[in-house]
């Protein structure tokens, strides 16, 4: 009986060591074996829109909608016009537990918030559901099927071995260029920008007359190269040379040789003048539109912004200079194998206690993938539809090809930009998430912007200040500590405590072994 | 010996499972560190960024306004100046509107501690070292950092009556300065929807209760646009609500930092009728 015991206890430790290597909370939501419709809910729904007022109302109708189909559920809308307040809320939030039910965020995002336990609802188990799943039986609208949601856009929301959201919309950067100044310059736009031909116009500009007056516009001010976001511009530039910037684990790489041959070259053109970002110069669309700026690289979701016939415009009306737009890819170090950065928006549902609640935000969401909203809000803005569904429609085909037909609905700039991404779906790529994977963005564009700054401030950019960048950066962005991730990714070779703590653990079971096998012989002796 | 070697056995196994229970509570931790860590890198990047200027600063001296004036932009610039209001603290960071008898200066951003920014009262003397940098027509103060002067000299800007230079050249000599405007007539503002109001939350009407009021004035025959900014004059001031109260066709007078996005662009922080 002792020894029963002993063995038991044994094996009872030892399986729950066994389970202590590597374990990791998961989400405790279980699909409902039916949505209770005798009940009401209400959910919240913190979406962003671009300052957009064609956005909000595509969400209120969407809402309206929605509800419409399901009388008990109320959507509670709110607004937000940036990424990093959501993020920064729903962190807050999370510390509360008032996070909301659905949330549009960025895939970075949620991997922060999933270092909180149960925090976002892996929705794999939601999407195969064959009532209440994608096309399930009993969805109260014609939603996609999970095949029909762009394979390529739902990887992106996928990590830790779980998708944790649905792509909303889609958009890539574009360089919108001056084509009129390009050719007054006595350049021909190329099938494929690359980043030698930017630079080299871009230089070509800055010539001046001997009354400090661009020659190339008649102003006296031009900054022919200006780039809105720098982390996907370092981030691409990387990519397109297949430097490193990190691993799908969290391994940081960015402070390479490239990076900082990339930075030599931006240094240069900062100083001739030729190149300046949005954070010290401002928005590339206005500089664009007064005839100030040739290449203007930003989202195609701001496409409504760019060229002299934009229906939106944020300078007078005076100073808007008539020229041609013409939307290209963003410039590439090699044209025939082009690559470019997948972003937009996403939809994740925080988990709560109730799965009713949570059964109630996932149609919700399911909703948002509908043919009516996507193809609705892709043509508020140079965005495209996440759904093979939507994007082969008819109403979409029509809308694709009315391109130019005016310049609000159809504004050519507009389409080019949707038309851009669809062609080149295969081309896009996003970076690995990881909890950290925002710091790591972030400290990308840094260091564009400290060279840009550092240039400009009379600084000498060389070895021993890249030395120290890479160096400050890295600490400003606490890169040296971020872990690696877990999930389903290699753990790696064991601790060392581990490997002495399983070989004592292996020690103790032979030693069983032996003093069973000497009690047996000393049976038989006995016996004999 | 048996008892031994089963207490010895079991003994092993609990210190063994203590050992690892121990191991996953530290990677736990670090794990929740790191989260930390990643949310709190703006705040670090400022302090840091603070710290390394704040270095620098030693070296600038203290400029008049005439001499700040005469910088070009990307200079470093060192001025001593009243803060006359700031916009919302957050993450280590915060945006004045300061103005000294000679001229006001706009400090976007600049490094500063929670604890610090309460500090930053209307009248309260502070020496601003940064750089000189001009964002859509808006010359400001950027990566400033500050330090309080402790001389006892305080200082309130009067608001100078600008009305008659809105529309002209002369009224950029006044940017950033604390100005009122005068017989104001409220005009309406079209959002994207086509409907006409006395104000709109966000430049397009996209916007709701707590972001940014626009609204439409006319005077000498002319329109501008002013700004109600949330983060300096929220939802719950009297500029606020007074804006949010406006019907088309009041006249009105205002008052507020003569601030500029591609164009005048007045950060409103008072608004009453007009006598």
């Amino acid at each position: 009986m002792k020894k029963y015991a002993a063995f038991l206890l044994s094996v009872v430790l030892l399986l729950a060591l066994t389970g202590c290597h590597g374990s990791r909370e998961k989400a405790a939501f279980v699909i409902p074996s039916g949505f209770d419709t005798a009940r009401d809910y209400e959910i919240t729904f913190w979406a962003k829109n671009d300052t957009n007022m064609a956005q909000v109302n595509i969400y209120k109708q969407a809402i309206a909608d929605f509800q419409a189909l399901y009388p008990n559920i109320t959507v509670n809308l709110r607004l937000y016009t940036d990424y990093g307040k959501i993020y920064n809320d729903v962190i807050t939030n999370i510390a509360t537990d008032t996070t909301p039910n659905v949330c549009i965020t960025y895939p970075d995002h949620i991997a922060t918030y999933l270092t909180g336990a149960d925090t976002v609802v892996p929705l794999d188990d939601l999407f195969a559901d064959p009532r209440y799943g994608l096309g399930g039986s009993e969805v109260r609208f014609d939603g996609p099927t999970q095949e029909e949601i762009i394979p390529k856009f739902l990887q992106e929301c996928r990590f830790n071995g779980s998708c944790y959201a649905v792509p909303f919309m889609r958009s890539t950067e574009a360089c919108y260029v001056n084509k009129t100044y390009v050719e007054k310059l006595g350049y021909t736009l190329p099938e494929t920008l690359t980043w030698d031909f930017v630079w080299e116009v871009s230089e070509a500009a800055m010539a001046q007359s001997s009354d400090g007056t661009y020659l190339v516009n008649g102003q006296k001010v031009l900054i022919p190269f200006i780039y809105k976001s720098t982390d996907n511009m370092m981030i691409q530039m990387l990519r397109q040379l297949d430097a490193g910037y990190s691993t799908a684990r969290g391994d940081i790489q960015i402070f390479n040789d490239t990076t900082r041959s990339l930075l030599y070259t931006i240094a240069q053109h900062t100083a001739t003048g030729a190149f300046n970002t949005f954070k010290l110069a401002g928005y590339p669309a206005n500089f664009l539109n007064a005839g100030q700026c040739i290449f203007a690289i930003d989202s195609t979701a701001g496409a409504t912004w760019m060229g002299s016939d934009a229906p939106l415009v944020d300078i007078a009306e005076e100073k808007l200079v008539p020229f041609e737009t013409a939307v290209m890819t963003i410039p590439q170090f090699d044209p025939e194998n082009p690559k470019m950065i997948s972003q937009g928006p996403s939809v994740c549902i925080f988990q709560k206690e109730d799965p009713q609640e949570v059964l109630a935000s996932w149609l919700f969401t399911q909703y948002l993938l509908t043919n009516s909203v996507q193809i609705a809000y892709s043509q508020t803005e140079g965005y495209v539809p996440v759904t093979s569904k939507a994007q082969s429609s008819a109403e979409y085909q029509d809308y694709l090809s009315r391109r130019g037909e005016d310049d609000d609905t159809y504004y050519s700039v507009k389409i080019d930009a949707a038309r851009l991404l669809l062609d080149n779906t295969d081309n896009t790529f996003v970076t690995s998430v990881f909890n950290g994977s925002t710091s790591l963005r972030n400290a990308a564009g840094q260091l564009i912007e400290d060279v840009n700054k550092s240039v400009r401030r009379g600084q000498t950019v060389d070895d021993a200040y890249l030395d120290d960048l890479f160096e400050e950066v890295s600490a400003l962005y606490r890169l040296d500590q971020i872990t690696a991730s877990e999930g389903e990714t290699e753990l790696g070779p064991l601790p060392g405590a581990s490997k002495a703590l399983l070989a004592a653990l292996a020690v103790c079971w032979a030693a069983m072994g032996i003093y069973a096998l000497a009690e047996r012989r000393k049976k038989r002796k006995q016996a004999a | 010996m048996k008892k031994f070697v089963a207490m010895l056995l079991v003994l092993t196994m609990v210190l063994a499972f203590a050992a690892c229970a121990k191991t996953d509570t530290t990677e736990t931790t670090a794990v929740e560190t790191t989260a930390a860590a990643v949310e709190t890198t703006a705040a670090a990047v400022e302090e840091t960024t603070a710290a390394t200027e704040s270095t620098e600063a030693a070296a600038v001296a203290v400029m008049t306004h005439e001499e700040y004036l005469a910088a070009a932009i990307d200079d470093q610039v060192c001025v001593e100046t009243y803060v006359q209001a700031h916009q919302s603290w957050w993450e280590d960071k915060i945006t004045v509107y300061c103005q000294s008898p000679e001229g006001a200066v706009f400090a976007y951003d600049m490094a500063c501690s929670e604890e610090d920014a309460a500090k930053l009262v209307p009248g309260t003397k502070i020496r601003i070292t940064g750089y000189k940098a001009e964002w859509s027509g808006e010359v400001e103060i950027m990566d400033g950092t500050f330090e309080f002067v402790e001389d006892g000299d305080t200082y309130i800007a009067e608001a100078l009556d600008v009305t008659e230079l809105l529309g002209t050249d002369e009224l950029i000599a006044h940017q950033n300065e604390f100005v009122t405007f005068t017989g104001l007539t409220v005009e309406p503002s079209t959002d994207a929807n086509g409907n006409e109001a006395a104000f709109l939350y966000s430049w397009d009407g996209s916007g709701q209760q707590g972001d940014d009021l626009y609204f439409n004035v006319s005077v000498n025959g002319e329109t501008y646009n002013f700004c109600v900014e949330s983060y300096l004059c929220g939802a719950d001031t009297d500029v606020y609500k007074a804006v949010e109260a406006l019907q088309v066709g009041d006249v009105i007078n205002a008052e507020g930092f003569l601030y500029w996005y591609e164009g005048v662009n007045p950060h409103i922080t008072a608004v009453s009728a007009a006598e």
